[in-house]
Order: structure tokens, then sequence, then C-alpha cells
């Protein structure tokens, strides 16, 4: 076990200082720094501001210089300043990591309480009616483009109805529990649907497999009731894919959900990284991607312990062995 | 009978509730501010929310007349408060004098005095601080102070506009000098940044009680506003970037009024009027942005100013202005607005004449047809690219409309778009476009266009790319007129500079004049007062004017 996580932890370092070098030196080869856009814009700034400005935002320098003098100061804990909110980094990336957890925190939380249910509901009757409405409702879901549907439930709930805000995260000198409930409710609607669909997929397919294992047909010649057959014995075969699934979806917990954020003026970590990205602003921009790797690499190692813990089989020696 | 009446007396009250018990505004804008300081950057969004919140010492208003708005009267050579000087190393330099009105206080009440005037310019003149308006500030090499209201700047230059003080934004000594003592990290450690809800730093109708950053920012009533009082007790003003978010937002009643400075583009508002048309109240308000399109002299073909004058004669402008826009943005023919008091409306025009498009061509060569396509006595076909903003509707649409247009008279255009960072930041700066490149160019009120006519701005590896002059313009009458303008200050020659350098700007065509692109602005029908301007101070300038009727 500590071997297998030294082994990981390593591993996970080795992407992540990959990831800082690919993601500076991408970002600084993009063309039209908005530094130079803003110098382009406004005809009253000469050739001598926009090199003073550029001095100040310290854009004067050779990339790779930039690059080294950031790594210095972040393996010191100096995560440096965002350009684009006029705040030290953590103090942007902080509450937009929280409100993004919530909010995809909620959304996974639905996805998996609907999708287990439908995915094993399905599994029992395949090719039936129940099967095909939920197979149905699933390619809905997984099809349904996220911008089109989130515009689709502002003008319903929010326009028509009137039962739910159209966007924010809280009303304006409110705020309490009920309150951003409400606010949540569509984004997550949204979010919900779009994952809700593969996951049940996921769910379906594992099942019907489990289903047809030899253990299952001698349970069942035992007399062992469907109830008792489902949550003792095959549902937790069926969900190690599942499990993996998850596991590699874990990272967007902290990344957000570009699209969504946008639609509901939602402030999470995808819009924030977004623009992040487009406003050359390296500082915010890396230590966001860099959580969302870690956050992946995170999701993926529990995957691992989680797969161990449901199925005795698999064990630390073996996932060694495979690396 | 009277229980009728009481009925009717009551449905009639409350038909008049909402609007006059209104007393929170929520304004809907496309774009949050990335700092509140007034004097770091050149964000829209930021000065419309400032614009609640502070004011310039001069402005110009919502009919472009430049007004003191903190200072007492605008000084000029005839009241004295203007006089010419030399500078110590012996440059013609002029001072004015400003006496700030009596009365203003900061929101913690301290009052607002010289000390302000002269830690804002220490600020502004500093290279390290990071001012966006670094030029006016170095230009004042001096500032005596009389006493704590009045105060006069010399400046190292005389120029015509030297009245306008707009980029003078006050800072509160009182709270931003401890933050500047190491002024590289001001930027860093501003009150208007980590400390923006100190009513110090504010001294307008509002001031600012709640940031969310990326969200909104709610505002209050500023006690220490001593003008008239403003309508609402709070404004909010939300950022929702996605534009169908921002119509739905408006739609439930999340928010009451999408700004035009930030809001809706004018294809969007038209038809967002089109469906919902009965429920708001629509003002467009056309302004400063001038679509135009630049054209690169350096090519051979666009060097002859008949193709240039063919062009513009090919092109039905008011027919796409209306076909696209409904009218509502008027077709440009010169650089400058018709709202500025400087325009000329004596300039050469050109209308849509397909027949004298051709006989310019003809003129200049082109006298073969193939396939539809002019060429020239070489055989060369009559070809040019046409680049813009690539994802930018509006701008696409327009640049579909002219392509069909040229195609009818011989000329084969050729579109080859880019996003705008690619086009801006590269392209069009370094003058990469080998024909034509479309976009919107953001001036003031009596802005001469020395960066963007003048030889010496064209921009090139030699100069580190600077300046706007992009087609590569060069006309030695043009320079001069335009070093005039800045320097013969007597209001008929300096007309007279005016006319001549517009009549010149349209007789050479260095750019294809489009229109001037309007604002929407998308209003309750219970708001009234709100005075769009057309130039870039927004109409939150002017909030205390703002009231709710029915």
């Amino acid at each position: 076990m500590l071997r297998f996580t030294a082994g990981r932890l390593l591993e996970s370092l080795a992407v992540l200082a990959a990831m800082t070098f690919v993601v500076y030196i991408l970002i600084g080869l993009m063309p039209g720094d908005p530094l130079d856009l803003m110098i382009a814009a406004d005809p009253n700034l000469t050739s001598a501001d926009a090199d003073r400005l550029k001095a100040i935002y310290g854009l004067d320098k050779p990339i790779l210089e930039r690059y080294g003098n950031w790594l210095m100061n972040a393996l010191q804990g100096e995560f440096g300043y965002s350009r684009s909110y006029s705040r030290p980094v953590l103090e942007v990336l902080v509450p937009r990591l929280g409100s993004t957890t919530l909010l995809m925190g909620v959304s996974l939380a639905l996805s998996l309480a609907f999708a287990i249910p439908m995915g094993v509901c399905a599994a029992l009757r395949p090719y039936s009616k129940a099967d095909y409405a939920i197979n149905m409702l699933c390619f809905a879901g997984i099809s349904i483009p996220s911008f089109w549907f989130a515009l689709l439930c502002i003008i319903l709930f929010a326009v028509h109805l009137e039962w739910l805000p159209a966007g924010g995260m809280e009303t304006v000198g409110r705020g309490d529990l009920l309150d951003r409930a409400k606010y949540m409710a569509l984004p997550v609607l949204v979010l919900t649907i779009g994952s809700v669909g593969s996951f049940t997929r996921f769910m379906r397919a594992s099942m019907i497999q489990t289903l047809r294992q030899d253990y299952i047909r001698t349970a069942r010649a035992k007399g062992v009731g469907t109830a008792r057959l489902l949550t003792g014995h095959a549902l937790r075969n069926a969900a190690l894919p599942l499990v993996t699934v998850v596991g590699l979806s874990f990272g967007n917990l902290f990344s957000g959900a570009l699209i969504t954020e946008i639609m509901f003026s939602w402030l999470g970590m995808g819009k924030m990284m977004y623009d992040a990205i487009l406003g050359n602003d390296f500082n915010l921009a890396l230590i966001g991607l860099l959580f969302a790797t870690a956050a992946t690499l995170l999701g993926n190692f529990l995957a691992d312990i989680s797969q161990t813990a449901l199925d005795p089989r698999v064990s630390f020696a073996s996932r060694e062995a495979e690396r | 009978m009277r229980k009728a009446t009481v009925a009717v007396l009551f449905v009639f009250f409350l038909a008049g509730a909402p609007a006059s018990a209104k007393k929170e505004l929520v304004i809907g804008i496309s774009q949050f501010p990335n700092n509140f300081n007034p004097m770091i950057g050149s964000m829209l969004a930021r000065s419309y929310i400032l614009g609640l919140t502070r004011r310039p010492i001069t402005v110009y208003d919502a009919d472009w007349k430049l007004i003191c708005v903190l200072c007492t009267e605008l000084p000029s050579l005839e009241n004295g408060a203007a006089r010419h000087i030399v500078t110590d190393d012996g440059k013609p330099g002029i001072a004015i004098t400003y006496t700030l009105r009596p009365g203003l206080y900061w929101g913690d009440k301290t009052p607002i005095t010289t000390e302000d005037v002269l830690f804002t310019w220490k600020m502004g003149r500093n290279k390290a601080a990071g001012a966006g308006n670094y030029e006016l500030f170095r230009r004042i090499f001096r500032i005596d102070v009389k006493d704590d209201r009045t105060f006069t700047l010399h400046l190292d230059k005389r120029n015509c506009d030297y009245e306008a003080i707009n980029g003078f934004q006050l800072l509160p000594a009182h709270l931003e000098e401890k933050h500047f003592k190491d002024p590289k990290e001001y930027r860093k450690r501003t009150a208007y940044d980590t400390d923006t809800t100190n009513p110090g730093l504010w001294f307008g109708p509002y001031r600012i009680t709640q940031v969310v950053g990326g969200s909104h920012v709610v505002l209050e009533r500023n006690p220490t506003w001593n003008g008239r009082e403003p309508a609402f007790d709070r404004i909010t003003v939300r950022a929702i970037e996605k534009t169908s978010a921002l119509t739905a937002n408006l739609l439930s009643g999340s928010i009451d009024y999408i700004a035009g400075e930030l809001g809706l583009t004018l294809d969007q508002a038209l038809a967002f009027e089109k469906r919902h048309g009965k429920r708001y109240r629509f003002v467009y308000k056309p302004g400063l942005i001038y679509e135009h399109v630049d054209l690169n002299l350096d090519n051979p073909v666009l060097a002859d100013r008949r193709v240039r004058h063919a062009l513009l004669h090919g092109l039905d402008r008011e027919a796409i202005a209306e076909q696209l826009f409904a009218g509502r943005q008027p077709v440009a023919h010169g650089q400058v607005s018709p709202l500025d008091v400087m325009h000329n409306p004596d300039i050469p025009k050109y209308a849509h004449d397909p027949k004298r498009a051709k006989e310019l061509l003809r003129e200049a060569g082109w006298t073969r047809k193939k396939k539809g396509i002019l060429h020239n006595a070489a055989g060369k076909p009559l070809q040019l690219e046409f680049m813009t903003t690539a994802g930018n509707k509006s701008r696409e649409l327009v640049q579909q409309a002219m392509q069909s247009q040229w195609r009818q008279i011989g000329i084969d255009v050729r579109i080859r778009n880019q996003p705008p960072r690619v086009y801006f930041g590269q392209t069009v700066r370094r003058r990469k476009f080998t024909g034509m490149a479309k976009f919107a160019w953001f001036s003031a009120p009596r802005n001469i266009p020395l960066t963007t006519l003048h030889s010496s701005r064209i921009p090139s590896d030699s100069n580190g790319w600077s300046g706007q002059n992009y087609t590569g313009y060069n006309n030695p009458r043009m320079d001069k007129l335009i070093d005039d303008m800045q320097v013969v200050c007597e209001p008929e020659k300096n007309r007279a500079l005016w006319n001549e350098m517009q009549a010149l700007y349209s007789t050479d065509l260095p750019v294809l004049p489009l229109y001037f692109r309007a604002n929407a602005f998308i209003l309750p029908h219970w708001l009234k007062g709100v005075k769009p301007t057309g130039h870039q101070y927004p109409s939150t300038l002017w909030v205390e004017n703002w009231r709710v009727e029915k």
C-alpha cells in the first residue's frame, strides 16, 4: 500500500511539473496579448506607454525566464497576483473552488442517485419497454447541448413560470440556504441531466454482464430473492466500471462546467479558468489548471483504492504489477 | 357603487405601486470590471460602475459639450484662468487654473482638496504605478496649489484642448497615500481593490457596499453627496456575459434594465425588440464607434485612389444599414461623427453608383472581364483579401453583403477572418493584412486623428509597431493639418483645419467609412431620465437624473 501510494505520488508530481511547463508555454505562445489589444485599441497610448505597461506586468522578459521566476515563487508558496482580478490568486480561486465543488458535488450525487437505480432497472429487463424508455431518456440527456437546455430551462422556469431565478448565486442581501438552493436548482438540473445518461448506460451494461455470471445463476438457483441478489451479489461487482468513470469525473468537481456556469452566471472554476487563459492571466490559469489536474490524479487514485475495497481480487500488489 | 369605487381605487393603487415604490434598480451589463481603481486600466465596465460613484473634474456631457463637473469654471485664455508660459527648458507651455466646487466630500466625510489633486498627479506620473493615462500626467510638469480648492497645472505643451482634463481622476490621498509607498506595488495594494467598500473611496451619488467578483456590485446612496438626490436607495449592477442569459434575466424580472454601453449588440437588440417591443422602451444611440475598412496602401491595387473610390461607389451602405440594422446605424461619410462639434457636413460623399464604380476601375486599367471578374492588361484579376473578426456575427453579415456588392462590379473579394486575438494582436497591428481589414475605432469627441492618419504613426519594426496608421497612409498635407490642429487654437482657424482634414480624408479615402455603431438601451417604461451619450463617458455619470415615473 505504502509503496503503491509513494509511486503514485511521484508520478503525479512529475505530471504536474510537466503540466506547469506546457501550460505556461502554450499560454505564452498565444498571439495577441491582451495588453497588445489594449494598446492597439487606445489611440492615445504611445510605444513608450506600451513598453512601460509591459515592464509593469512583467511581460518584457523572455517566456522561459518568466516561467523560471514563476516556478521558483510557486515552490515557495507564492502563487502570485491575478492580473485580471487585481487580487492574489488564492483569494480569487478559493471562493470559486467552493462554489464549483458545491454545484458539481450536488450534481454528481444526484446523477448517481438516479443513474444507479435506472441502470439496474434497465439491466433487469433488457429490451423491455422500461429499458427502451430509460435508454431514450439517457440518449436525450447525453445529446441535448447544455447551452440550449440551459436556455430552455431559463425560459420555462424563470421567464414563464417565474418559479426560479434565471441566474446568479443568491439574492442580493439574502443568501440563506433556501435562497441559495433556489439559485442552484437550474444549474444542477442541467448538469445532472447531462451526466445521468452516461452513468446509467455504464451501470446498465455492467449490470447486464454481471447478471450473466455463473455465481449469480447459482445464487438464483439457491433461491436468493431479486433484492438480495442485487444488493448482496451483483451491485458490488457491477459498480466497478462505474467507480472508474466516477473517479475520472472527480476532476470535474474542481474544474467546473464552463457552459453551465456562463449561462447561469455561476461563479465557478470553469469560467474563471477560461477567462484567465483568454486574458493571459498566467498565475491564475496555471494554478486553476494545476488544481484540476491534481484533482483528476487524486480521483484516479481514489478509484484505484475503491476498486480494491469493492473487489478483493484486486490487490495493491497486482495494481503495482500493472504499472 | 361605493364598493366599486373602492375596488377601482385599489386596482389603480396596485397598478401604480410598482413604479412609485421602486427603490432598487438592477442593471444588467455583459462584462465585469477587473479592478476599481479609476486611474489603472481602461475597461468600459469599470467606467460604467464608477460613473455611479465618482465624477471627473471635466467631462463631455450627453450633448458632447465639455463641462466642469468638479470645477467651478472651465479655464480659458479669455477668462484668464489659462495663460501661455515657457517651460524651464524653453518650450512653449500652458498654465491652467481650476477651482474645485465647494462642499465636495469623500464618503467618509473627508473634504476633497488639492491634497488629493497632488497625490493623484504623483501617482499618475509615476512610471511604475501603472496609470492608464500616463501621458496626461507626464505633460503636467508642475502643480501650484493656491489653497484647498484652487490649483494650477503647468503643461509642457500647448494644445487646443488644454481645458479638458477628463482623465484626471481624483484619488483620496488620506486613504491611498499609505499604499503608494512602493509605487511598484501600488497596483496590488490600492484600497480600491483591497477595501472596495470603504466609503472614503467614493464621492458620487452612490458608494459601493458589496462586490461579488464576476457577479455583481451593490451600490447604496452616499450620504455625503450634495448634488441632486438620486431616485433609488440601492442600485445593483449585475454582470451576465452571455447575451441570451442577459435577455432571459430581463424577461424574468431579475434585472430591470440592459445598459446600452455594455449590453446587446444592435442586431440582438432589434431581434429582441421584435418579440418583446411592447414591454420595454428601446433607445438606439449612434455615437463614436466608427466601423470602417482599413485599406493596405502598400498593395499596388489599393494604392490607386480610383480603385478606392470605386470600392466605395460599389457599396450600397444605406441598403446594408436598412436591411441589417433597421436603419438604426447612420452611414458614415468620414471618421468624425455628425454629433461631434467639429463634424464637417460638406465633404465628398460616395453614393451607391455601380456605373461610376465601373468607369473608375476602367480608368485604373481594369478593363477585361473574365467570368465576371475584371482583369488588367497583364491578365491579373482584380482580387482583394478582406478580413475581419471571426465570430462577430454582425460584422460577418455586413462583410458578406459587401463581398456580394463588389462582385457585381467585377471585384473578386476573398474573405479570410481570424479570431479577435490574432486579428488585432498580430494581423492588423503589424499590418499583415494584404487588402482590406474591417474593424471599429472608438475615439473621443474632438479627437485629433494623430495616431491613425499621421505618417509618423505607421507601425513598423523600427518603431516597435506603435501607432495606428495601419493603412500606411502618407500625405504631407495631412501631416501638416494634424500638426496645426493641435496648436492653432483660434476657433475659426481651428475649424478650418478640421474641415480641410475631413475633406482630405474623404478625398484620399485611405479608409472606407461604413457607419457609426449604435448602442441599444433596453429600459423599463417606468425608468426615465437615462440619457445615452454616444461617447466613452457613460450615462451613469448623470444617474441623479434617473427617475421612476408611471
